[in-house]
């Protein structure tokens, strides 16, 4: 006669080792790795502190995305230590995990003890379908959702690289999405800046950006800048945004931005498209160069063509500026390894992407210094300013 | 002979080359026999005192010349240089 489930759990109960919650409480900051096995509509009544969260009936897919080393330090629970237990027994007996404890009375006994428990923002049902090819990655979770609803992200310009960016950022749920631009839809536009229509030409870009991300997304708020970024509005528009994305297309303000950026710790994700080449890198202020690093002045005005003047493939905007889109997400998420300290270069044409490293500069004009002594009359000032845009007019 | 990667911009330069050899041990000589090939080049690479224009970065394959020995820096066969201007552009 088979064992009851009484006798399995008692026997699996032997094999395994549980911990007393008051010993989890103490074990809370000690590198421990606290798992919580309920199912989603239990987790969201409130966790232990800092756990994470694998539900038991996707444990066996998921746990190594969460865990991938095989001797962390582990703890599992649920509700009363039941399938904490089961969920143990699968770590270590099929999955070959080294230390793994199951926590007893589950968070029945943890609430009684009287311990803190972290009651986290939930998704809406809505959220949680439009999203949920997002939820099934252990990388962004509802966790990492709710960090993209909770963003602000500045675009710079709605055109060629900020329409891509701007389509994929309110798909994927980035909450705020600023959008600077002073220009019109124009026909010649349409060719690559695939936000706007051919109903929009003459509309403001910032007002067809944000018709066609509401009409995507409507969990994302738009917030409209219809000027040209400049020294007199930048302090106003950067602060309290999280990551800007930069496809500025002149030097004067790509330096101004690299300055004001700095000075606010935010960083920006930059990319530049040529014919049928692209760069881009993440400019993260402190942590790795910023632009002045990699260029501390700009090139005589003859060899700063902008796209207008030149020409650009289609789609070339769009594949560097899902990769900005790709950038910012990970930023926001705090997850991969950013493109900071390289500046990756795509050639299209050759279908090769390659990098160099940059450094950053430790005589930096501006990131060598505190961000509060960057005054605001030396932003955006590079040497022999007057002459580049005497020569750029 | 070193490879050399030309920017889109320094191409009209070269005969729209996007990538040329040159003979050189070091990055000075190498750059320099790119400029005597192509003139033109010459003012875009070099400053009035010889040394590279600072808008302009030079990478010995991945890492900024600057960093290493500047134009002193050797090269081998086998290596690349990548010429690689500032480039802006969003394409409004």
């Amino acid at each position: 006669m088979s064992p009851s489930g009484a006798e399995v759990l008692r026997q699996i109960k032997s094999r395994i080792d549980e911990v007393d919650p008051s010993s989890v409480h103490d074990q809370l900051s000690n590198g421990a790795v606290v798992i919580d096995v309920r199912e989603p509509e239990e987790w969201s009544t409130g966790h232990i502190p800092g756990a994470r969260h694998v539900p038991k009936s996707y444990f066996e897919s998921r746990i190594e995305g969460t865990v991938g080393d095989r001797s962390q330090h582990v703890i599992l629970y649920c509700q009363s230590g039941v399938r904490s237990a089961w969920a143990a027994r699968t770590m270590i007996e099929d999955l070959g995990y080294e230390h793994v404890e199951s926590m007893t009375g589950g968070m029945t006994l943890w609430k009684d003890r009287g311990y803190e428990v972290e009651v986290p923002r939930s998704l809406t049902a809505e959220q949680r379908e439009r999203y949920s090819r997002h939820l099934l990655l252990p990388e962004v979770g509802s966790e990492g959702q709710q960090k993209l609803l909770d963003a602000k992200v500045l675009l710079l310009g709605a055109g060629g690289l900020g329409s891509p960016t701007g389509l994929y950022l309110a798909a994927a749920g980035v909450g705020t999405l600023g959008i600077v631009d002073d220009d019109a839809v124009d026909l010649s536009n349409l060719q690559r800046q695939v936000i706007h229509n051919s109903q929009r030409i003459g509309v403001p870009k910032v007002d067809s950006a944000e018709e066609t991300i509401t009409a995507l997304n409507p969990d994302v708020k738009v917030e409209k800048y219809p000027v040209r970024l400049g020294p007199a509005n930048i302090m106003d528009i950067l602060p309290g945004y999280d990551v800007v994305v930069d496809g500025l297309d002149n030097f004067p303000t790509r330096y101004l931005l690299n300055d004001a950026s700095v000075r606010l710790q935010i960083p920006v994700v930059s990319a530049a498209i040529l014919g049928f080449e692209g760069q881009l890198s993440v400019f993260k202020p402190y942590d790795g160069p910023c632009y002045r690093c990699l260029f501390p002045t700009p090139p005589p005005a003859e060899l700063a063509p902008s796209c207008g003047a030149n020409g650009v493939l289609g789609v070339l905007p769009g594949t560097m500026g899902l990769l900005q889109a790709t950038e910012v997400i990970k930023l926001i998420l705090g997850e991969g390894e950013p493109a900071i300290g390289r500046l990756l270069l795509y050639d299209a044409l050759a279908a090769t992407l390659g990098e160099v490293k940059i450094r950053r500069d430790p005589n930096c004009p501006i990131c060598s210094r505190d961000p509060e002594s960057i005054s605001d009359e030396e932003m955006g000032v590079f040497p022999d300013y007057e002459a580049f845009c005497a020569g750029a007019h | 002979m070193a490879t050399i990667r030309i920017p889109p911009v320094l191409r009209p330069a070269v005969g729209g080359e996007k990538e040329l050899t040159a003979g050189g041990s070091s990055v000075g000589e190498v750059l320099r026999a790119l400029a005597d090939a192509h003139p033109e080049t010459q003012s875009q690479l070099f400053a009035a005192d010889g040394g590279l224009n600072r808008y302009v970065n030079v990478y010995l394959n991945d890492g900024d010349v600057r960093v290493l020995d500047g134009l002193d820096t050797a090269v081998g066969e086998s290596d690349t240089l990548v010429i690689l201007p500032a480039m802006a552009g969003g394409a409004r």
